[in-house]
């Protein structure tokens, strides 16, 4: 008993020091000897630990969706493997199954996935699913709503009845109240108002802050992605192109632009800048850096 | 998983094939399938086969995925030619149990209704694999064009199945979206009782339900806009034009229908 008891705690610090999820050599084609046979993403590997808030960036159709579904089990790899503590996503059925609420998934547009009569219905759709008791289950949705600010007001409402900001608020509330270990977004923002992306993205910060969970952002919109991810991995034609902190990759601006990626327009402000012949520095990607470098060069020319 | 379905799937290509005109590949299968039921014996249905054949090397689809189209209807077949073996009345018996006797002219006639069905299915397969859905429907509607004498709304209908056409694969693409998105929240698709599975089917059948209605109404409007009133002097940017190939198929069809009617009028 003893001897158990140490071996599991040994085995919990492994884990802990684990990455929490990893992919060696993913590879996914699709439509397989057919006409319309595709490579979608090609010998992916990468390693994203607990607690990182991953900015994917990518060009339509540069693989970062498929990439996506590869992580929780969604889609099976065509070759190569998917690891979350070290264990193969798809060595069986019921693991795969329980990944799902361990790696939880947003999709585009989720509020089209939505369809109880009720937006609790809705929210509590994942943790019933997990065969949690109903008390439970009545405490992750309120708590899921809160932290996507759905008030408690709206939850005998049909979905349908909703604002289309309102409903992806529900949809994403719906996937939180599992309460996963890794959060996937993929284009969250995509349709909404500049105050609507603005919410949304400060949700997600929130969660990220109370639950310590991994996050992972999939987006093509620099500006975004530059203001709140920590690290950033830029997808091209199906291969991981660039992976580093956002200042690494925005450094490299002409590469992103030949991807066809734009860079966030701050940073192409402090490039024009120095071209120019103004000591700004190269990797600028936020309003705040430029105008504290700005500052400090002009308190450096001419102190007033 | 519903990527499977190929029903009514295209296969790009500039073949022989590809280039005839809708409206004769259309009419000749057509001929090609009352043959096929005209046809007796192993003289007639050996010519059918080969012109089959033929007609398959010429489009060059691997025969592979012509055969793929086949398995979901494998059920369906086999059990049709396994009915076969048992009502017919002639012949030498060979076993019998309770109410069923097989006989060794029951077991002939099994095996050709085996090749007669699949060969109707590989032949119309051939079609929709060699056509775009939007010419089968324009060679459609050219071909029911007589039937607007007698009122009947052909422009209409043949609107509405290129439209119904045009989005299976959307339909199909946003049920797999809606599953996945329902996946991912545990629903279970694939476990459980036949009831359980009905009811897991809910949370993707509403969702999908909500679109279509959505997609129909922006399609309506979308048509709208740009003056869509009915097919009543509607001009077409593609005509079909009709080349020697056609002329040359449609007599060959004529002639293979009065070929195998008088085969199977000496009984062979």
């Amino acid at each position: 008993m003893l001897l158990k008891t140490s071996g599991f705690e040994l085995s919990g610090e492994k884990e802990l020091k684990m990455s929490t999820i990893r992919t060696e050599a993913l590879t996914h084609i699709y439509s397989t000897s057919t006409p319309f046979e595709s490579v979608a993403i090609n010998n992916i590997n990468i390693e994203i630990d607990q607690g990182e808030f991953v900015g994917l960036i990518g060009h339509t159709g540069s693989g970062k969706s498929t990439f996506v579904q590869h992580l929780n089990g969604l889609l099976a790899p065509t070759s190569g493997k998917v690891c979350f503590d070290g264990r193969d996503v798809n060595s069986s059925k019921a693991f795969r199954h329980d990944i799902r609420f361990k790696v939880g998934l947003v999709f585009q547009y989720p509020e089209y996935q939505l369809f109880e009569e009720n937006v609790y219905k809705d929210i509590a759709f994942g943790p019933r699913n997990m065969k949690l008791s109903t008390v439970e289950t009545d405490e992750r949705v309120r708590e899921a709503a809160g932290f996507v600010g759905v008030p408690e007001s709206i939850f005998d409402k049909s979905p349908f009845e909703l604002s289309g900001g309102q409903k992806r608020r529900v949809a994403i509330a719906g996937v939180i109240a599992m309460r996963p270990k890794i959060l996937i977004l993929d284009e969250p923002t995509a349709g909404l108002d500049p105050e609507g992306c603005a919410a949304i993205l400060n949700n997600i910060c929130r969660y990220r802050e109370a639950t310590g969970a991994t996050i992972i952002l999939v987006s093509h919109s620099m500006e975004d992605v530059a203001r709140i991810a920590e690290r950033l991995v830029v997808f091209d034609r199906g291969t991981i192109a660039m992976d580093g902190t956002p200042a690494d990759v925005f450094s490299r601006a002409e590469e992103l632009r030949r991807i066809g990626l734009d860079i966030p327009a701050v940073t192409d402000i402090a490039l024009h800048l120095r071209e120019l012949g103004v000591d700004v520095p190269e990797c600028c990607y936020c309003v705040e850096q430029l105008h504290d470098a700005i500052l400090k060069l002009k308190g450096g020319a001419a102190p007033c | 998983m519903l990527k499977d379905v190929t029903l009514g799937q295209y296969f790009p290509g500039d073949t022989l094939i590809h280039r005839l005109d809708p409206r004769t590949k259309i009419l000749f299968v057509t001929v090609y399938i009352i043959a096929l039921f005209v046809a007796k014996t192993w003289v007639s249905y050996g010519s059918l086969l080969l012109i089959l054949l033929i007609s398959i090397a010429i489009s060059k689809i691997p025969l592979a995925s012509m055969l793929r189209g086949l398995k979901p209807l494998t059920i369906i077949i086999i059990f049709t030619a396994v009915i076969n073996i048992f009502y017919n009345g002639e012949g030498r018996q060979l076993f019998s149990f309770w109410i069923f006797t097989a006989t060794d002219a029951g077991l002939i006639k099994a095996g050709y209704m085996l090749l007669r069905i699949t060969m109707l299915i590989l032949s119309t397969f051939l079609v929709t694999y060699t056509t775009t859905p939007m010419a089968l429907t324009d060679g459609l509607e050219l071909l029911l064009n007589p039937l607007k004498k007698l009122k009947v709304p052909v422009h209409e209908f043949s609107m509405m199945m290129s439209i119904a056409l045009r989005f299976i694969p959307t339909l199909i693409e946003e049920a797999d979206k809606i599953m996945n998105a329902q996946k991912a929240r545990g629903a279970d698709f694939e476990t459980g009782k036949l009831t359980d599975r009905a009811k897991a089917l809910l949370p993707l059948l509403i969702p999908l339900f909500v679109s279509s209605f959505r997609r129909a109404d922006e399609l309506a409007t979308a048509m709208e806009a740009r003056c869509y009133h009915g097919g009543e002097g509607r001009t077409r940017m593609k005509k079909l034009r009709l080349a020697a190939a056609d002329g040359i198929v449609m007599s060959f069809s004529v002639f293979l229908l009065a070929a195998i009617i008088t085969l199977a009028r000496f009984g062979l």
